[in-house]
């Protein structure tokens, strides 16, 4: 596959999906807005993964034996740490999400802010 | 290499789990174990600090893999200001959790305390970029937990706000990570710090829109307008006594900004020169206005603090957005300060709330009124910057440091005007919570009221009119930081002049961290 073509994808992968994602968390319902932080840190994580160069068939080790050539392994590290974190964040806001919705029995992301629409007191 | 300094991480870190895995189950337990981790925070920060206070900036190689290619933990006088301030406001607020009884209200409370404190801790310990990414998500992600302790609709409402504003900050830290990463090939920060001056000036496009993405991040973090919006909602609705732990996080971000703009991206480099101060500084003005006049429009306590903290960042911003060694310092005086007054504000708001709920109407005279009253003043006159505590010496510095500044007129201006209008905006709630509740007659009250919610009330009341000492001793023990802070004025802007000389000495920096640069 060629370097070029595989440059294009993965920039245009990165530009979409973070289009979307930022088109998704600007609706109203926390659902769409929750797909929209996922589609984000999708993006970004290509985004990180692509910040050591793209490469074809390459190892990410050295090799003092031979005269190959290897990819930068400290974004693969760094993607990794980051599909972690995004997982386990987005696992908190659904399970969040999902108290408010049943709490309130409306998923809007916005508040009321009116005093009076107030049911608990502190 | 000194094993202590890795301490105010893993402690936390291994206690967390322990109460969690071990002794959930006992209430008590939970609370000795917490308090003797948060004590033991107490006591290893004053080591550290000491040792800091020499002047020497000493470096941890995690696994004892060396600086570029490992993580490094970082102490300069910086990091261990702040590593203390953090320990004692959390011991203080541990107290005041434990005595109002607030950590019995949910689960997991002192679990997840405990790693909030690992992640800020961790944040100002750091040397390297993407570790403290890391540890901002872990103080994140605790604080999640948090924010949402107990439950209550509006709060669940709230916390998805604030999760989803944080996840979106997070994304963008990525973002620029990765673009910094892409540029210099490092994240280790005295690294970055080296490779950024090398390189040639007209290949920093990519870098220069690194260093405005995480100038962003940091000011989501700090609530800088306009990207504040979440933290009024969110520290208003999470439980008050949190909202004063919260008082550290805002911090958080002023010193990463601080960190990178004078280490990495410093004021003598040619590439990103004025960048960060010619942005933040009309920002940070506007943030302070903002938040004044926030103030004056709230109708409920917790929004009030929430405006006064963004407020005292404004303030701070203000000072650290000058970028001179004297106008750090003033930033680093008003750090310690603001967060003391804030978190002294956000207790004394719980106390207000706990006895006659949230808003700020004039009611039925509350019990403990007078005392209350008493301390209400004070924190409000340290928070707006009134003789004679420390916020009027912090903001006076402030106001010196921004002398020789094209735009000191405007500075001045604002801080000034701001000052008044939060003392208008304190004065308003203070009187219609405390003097108007004299005008309200009680039998008045229960001629309107029917008898049973009568006895509803005498039913909330009742656990308050017992008073534990506790929480009074914690809002004690926070004006007692105020106070000395006033006191020791002179020892503390000579403290805050070493660090701010150090940070605009790098080198002291790269060198500790990276040994003899070879060029």
């Amino acid at each position: 596959m060629d370097v070029l073509n595989m440059e294009f994808l993965v920039a245009s992968a990165v530009g979409v999906l973070t289009a979307a994602g930022i088109y998704l968390i600007l609706r109203r319902r926390t659902f769409p807005v929750i797909l929209g932080l996922s589609l984000l840190t999708y993006g970004v994580n290509v985004f990180l993964f692509a910040t050591g160069r793209l490469a074809v068939n390459a190892p990410p080790i050295l090799n003092k034996y031979a005269e190959v050539t290897y990819t930068d392994p400290l974004p693969q590290a760094l993607v990794l740490t980051a599909i972690v974190i995004s997982f386990g964040m987005t696992a908190v806001v659904v399970m969040i999400a999902l108290a408010a919705y049943l709490s309130a029995r409306d998923d809007r992301i916005d508040m009321p802010d009116h005093p009076e629409d107030e049911g608990e007191n502190a | 290499m000194n094993h202590f300094l890795i301490a105010p991480v893993v402690l936390p870190a291994l206690v967390a789990p322990f109460i969690i895995m071990v002794v959930r189950h006992h209430l008590d337990l939970t609370r000795i174990f917490s308090l003797a981790s948060t004590v033991a925070l107490v006591a290893i920060s004053m080591v550290l600090a000491a040792q800091a206070a020499t002047g020497e900036v000493q470096v941890y190689e995690l696994g004892n893999w060396s600086a570029p290619f490992g993580i490094v933990l970082v102490l300069d006088q910086l990091s261990a200001m702040m590593v203390l301030l953090t320990s004692v406001l959390a011991l203080v607020i541990n107290l005041y959790v434990i005595g109002s009884g607030w950590d019995k209200r949910g689960a997991n409370f002192h679990s997840l305390f405990q790693f909030q404190l690992m992640g800020i801790l961790g944040a100002f310990l750091t040397g390297d970029a993407f570790n403290l990414f890391v540890f901002f998500e872990v103080l994140l992600i605790a604080s999640y937990g948090l924010m949402i302790h107990s439950g209550g609709t509006r709060r669940f409402q709230a916390g998805v706000q604030y999760v989803v504003y944080n996840l979106l900050g997070s994304t963008l830290f990525l973002f620029a990570l990765g673009t910094l990463y892409s540029v210099t090939g490092t994240l280790n920060m005295a690294d970055l710090a080296v490779r950024v001056a090398e390189i040639p000036a007209e290949d920093t496009a990519l870098l220069r829109v690194g260093a405005v993405m995480l100038l962003l991040v940091f000011a989501i973090k700090a609530a800088v307008i306009p990207l504040h919006f979440w933290l009024p909602a969110s520290y208003a609705n999470a439980p008050l006594p949190i909202a004063a732990l919260f008082a550290i996080m805002t911090k958080v971000g002023a010193y990463a900004i601080l960190r990178m703009y004078t280490l990495v991206f410093g004021p003598d480099l040619a590439v990103t020169q004025g960048l960060a101060g010619s942005w933040l500084m009309p920002a940070a003005l506007v943030t302070l206005m903002l938040g004044a006049i926030g103030i004056l429009g709230s109708y409920r306590i917790g929004r009030l603090v929430a405006f006064g903290a963004i407020t005292s960042m404004g303030t701070l911003l203000t000072a650290v957005a000058l970028f001179t060694p004297e106008s750090v310092a003033a930033a680093l005086y008003y750090t310690v300060h603001s967060t003391l007054a804030a978190a002294f504000l956000f207790l004394i708001a719980d106390l207000i709330s706990e006895r006659q709920g949230i808003e700020i109407t004039a009611q039925r005279k509350m019990p403990q009124s007078g005392l209350i009253a008493a301390l209400f003043f004070v924190g409000a006159i340290a928070m707006a910057g009134m003789p004679p505590l420390s916020g009027f010496l912090g903001k006076l510095l402030v106001l010196d440091a921004a002398r020789g500044h094209d735009l000191v007129w405007w500075i001045w201006a604002t801080i000034l005007i701001g000052s008044l209008v939060m003392i208008l905006g304190m004065a308003r709630a203070g009187s219609l919570l405390f003097w108007k509740a004299h005008a309200i007659v009680p039998q008045d009250d229960s001629e309107h009221s029917a008898a049973g919610e009568d006895g509803s009330d005498e039913q909330v009341q009742a656990p308050s009119d017992r008073a534990a000492a506790l929480p009074f001793v914690a809002c004690f023990a926070l004006l007692a930081g105020l106070v000395l802070l006033t006191l020791f004025a002179g020892p503390a802007t000579q403290y805050a002049e070493a660090t701010a000389a150090q940070l605009f000495a790098p080198e002291i920096y790269i060198e500790a961290v990276l040994g003899k640069v070879t060029p």
